[in-house]
């Protein structure tokens, strides 16, 4: 037999096109399936280690996928927003306790996370390095977000604009970094997170300038009564809160009413948790409570669908793929007609020459197990984050 | 060594028929055949090889009647017994020099390849003057040169008959003397026998003897 691998490896290696063309054939249709396969599992554990880990949410009426994956991995997608009032009214069932997010903004690629201190205990995110958020314009970075920006505390990250062209948009706020988070390895680790109150500042629905009762410009001040001053839009805002201007920091109207994406309600016991699910199905609310869990099963549901329809595309692929190798290989024994014949006169018995073929055959299809087996390996030490990258984000 | 009688031969295409009558060769005879071309020269070696089976008569090469035997161990008699020098080289271009000289010995459980027999092949394409090809791809070489190295892998397994067509046809007047030495040596060192097509008149009165193909339907040679 060695012989015959002998003699095949060197054809192999002499007919390096084809060889190339048919390894690479060869590995292409097993390694879909496989990755495939690698890829959705990897999905479906972390889909559902967040989802399980997040008992109830709450958000507006619409799409509870949207909702589920903005609150979860902070998607793109951002669902209709809630008022702030919500989280008060969960509060105030003393069901659970309410941990607000507004996931709505970006910096340099990353979710800005809006949200409260009882985020980072409830998630057990640890610091590595630089402490949490304590004044306003202050950000903690996930461990991915610092490694991939190069950030350490007491650096600035800016926040992006919403829309670049909107000249009346969202301004950019230049964030002090304050602290970076330990690796979760979760959807935090790819996330800047800063207080609600900031995230709403980078809306613009808070902001900080200077005293207009000492502005004496004409060409700034509209109006001024005892209690009021009304500046126009030529008042400089502050894009950055420092220490010395911290204080002018202020919002206008209810807080109350101000946005966010959705909430995370930690019930008290599951019992109280059923109880605020039933509460929301007998309030007339605008609102909905889910449980990821629920959301997650009928996204993977879908997706297994899909990986269904994709490995009957694959298997008739494949299929097709192994007729058109046993197609090269019956063309490549009519080509080397010559050299059978050869090895015949030679001397070389009929089994012999099934051996040079199978050798050969082995050569193909063990390089191209080989490749395969490395490029699984590959995409299973990187699944990790080719999940995040490709199917969650 | 060799004994053919009522020999009948056709190709599946009907168009040429061989027939010899009788015929016979002794063991350590170097014989040449010559004849002109598509006389039947090529397909008597072909035969007398076992390649090609006869419709009717008997071949006997060293007492073993090769037309009796089946196809499997006609070729391994073949590979071990015989060394045939082909007349279009049927050398293996995705091999080396070396590799196709030792090809023989890969292709079967008849030969064993060891180091001695690879210090012999060595040796061979020393004397044939290709020693300095021997790592490169056959089709580097030059007729001549591929011509030496089919003459190498012929006589590597010190065959007991040596069926040379046209051995030395590619080869320039100096080389076909030291190659055709070469193919005396092999068969008195070894005992072989030597049959040999050729059209080379020059080497004719080299041989022990010479059949002439020219007229054999009519008057075959008898020994």
């Amino acid at each position: 037999m060695f012989d015959s691998l002998y003699i095949a490896w060197k054809y192999v290696r002499f007919n390096k096109f084809k060889s190339v063309i048919l390894v690479t054939c060869i590995t292409l249709i097993a390694l879909l399936p496989l990755s495939l396969e690698l890829l959705l599992n990897e999905s479906e554990k972390q889909l559902m280690a967040r989802a399980k880990s997040t008992p109830l949410l709450v958000g507006a009426k619409g799409s509870a996928l949207d909702l589920a994956m903005n609150s979860l991995y902070f998607d793109d997608e951002i669902p209709e927003l809630v008022a702030m009032d919500e989280v008060n009214y969960v509060n105030e069932t003393q069901l659970a306790m309410p941990i607000p997010l507004y996931v709505r903004f970006k910096a340099r690629g990353y979710p800005v996370v809006g949200t409260t201190l009882d985020y980072f205990d409830y998630r057990n995110l640890e610091l590595a390095s630089g402490n949490s958020l304590a004044i306003l314009g202050e950000c903690v970075l996930g461990a991915t977000v610092a490694d991939q920006l190069g950030l350490k505390p007491g650096d600035s990250l800016i926040s992006s604009p919403e829309n670049l062209f909107d000249l009346a948009g969202v301004y950019p706020l230049k964030m002090k970094v304050a602290g970076i988070l330990q690796k979760s390895n979760t959807a935090d680790d790819r996330a800047v997170f800063v207080d609600l109150k900031t995230a709403w500042i980078i809306q613009g629905l808070g902001h900080g300038h200077k005293d207009l009762k000492k502005n004496k410009d004409p060409t700034v001040i509209l109006k001024r009564t005892d209690t009021n001053v009304a500046a126009n839009a030529k008042l400089d805002h502050y894009n950055e809160i420092t220490r010395n201007n911290l204080d002018s920091f202020h919002f206008h109207g209810n807080l109350g009413t101000y946005p966010i994406t959705g909430l995370i309600a930690v019930p008290l016991d599951t019992k109280s948790g059923t109880l605020l699910r039933g509460r929301y199905l007998t309030r007339k609310t605008s609102n909905q409570i889910l449980k990821p869990t629920e959301v997650i099963e009928g996204l993977l549901e879908n997706i297994f669908k899909i990986k269904n329809l994709i490995d009957s595309v694959i298997l008739f692929v494949g299929s097709a793929t192994v007729l058109a190798i046993i197609l090269v290989f019956a063309l490549s024994l009519r080509i080397r007609q010559n050299e059978i014949l050869t090895i015949f006169k030679l001397g070389c018995r009929r089994m012999t020459i099934a051996r040079l073929m199978a050798a050969e055959i082995c050569i193909i299809v063990l390089t191209s197990g080989f490749f395969c087996g490395g490029l699984v390996a590959l995409i299973d030490y990187f699944a990790d984050d080719l999940v995040r990258t490709l199917v969650i984000r | 060594m060799i004994r053919i009688r009522s020999l009948e031969f056709q190709y599946p295409s009907g168009d040429f028929r061989l027939e010899v009558p009788e015929f016979s060769i002794e063991q350590s005879e170097k014989v040449a055949v010559i004849g002109p071309s598509g006389s039947g020269k090529t397909t008597l070696l072909n035969l007398l090889a076992g390649i090609f089976t006869p419709e009717k008569g008997t071949i006997e090469v060293g007492n073993i009647g090769v037309n009796r035997l089946t196809e499997d161990e006609r070729r391994d008699f073949r590979i071990v017994n015989i060394g045939f020098v082909f007349q279009n080289f049927e050398l293996l271009d995705y091999l080396s020099v070396m590799d196709n000289i030792l090809h023989p010995y890969r292709i079967t459980g008849a030969l064993r390849l060891n180091k001695e027999v690879c210090a012999r092949a060595a040796e061979l394409a020393q004397d044939m003057g290709i020693s300095d090809k021997l790592k490169q791809p056959v089709n580097n070489l030059s007729q001549g040169e591929k011509q030496r190295a089919v003459i190498c892998r012929a006589l590597l397994a010190r065959p007991k008959l040596i069926l040379a067509d046209e051995a030395t046809g590619n080869l320039d007047p100096k080389n076909k003397f030291r190659i055709l030495d070469l193919l005396f040596r092999s068969v008195e060192d070894h005992n072989s026998t030597l049959l040999a097509v050729t059209h080379d008149h020059e080497l004719l009165e080299k041989f022990d003897r010479i059949i002439d193909f020219k007229n054999f339907q009519k008057d075959f040679p008898r020994v």
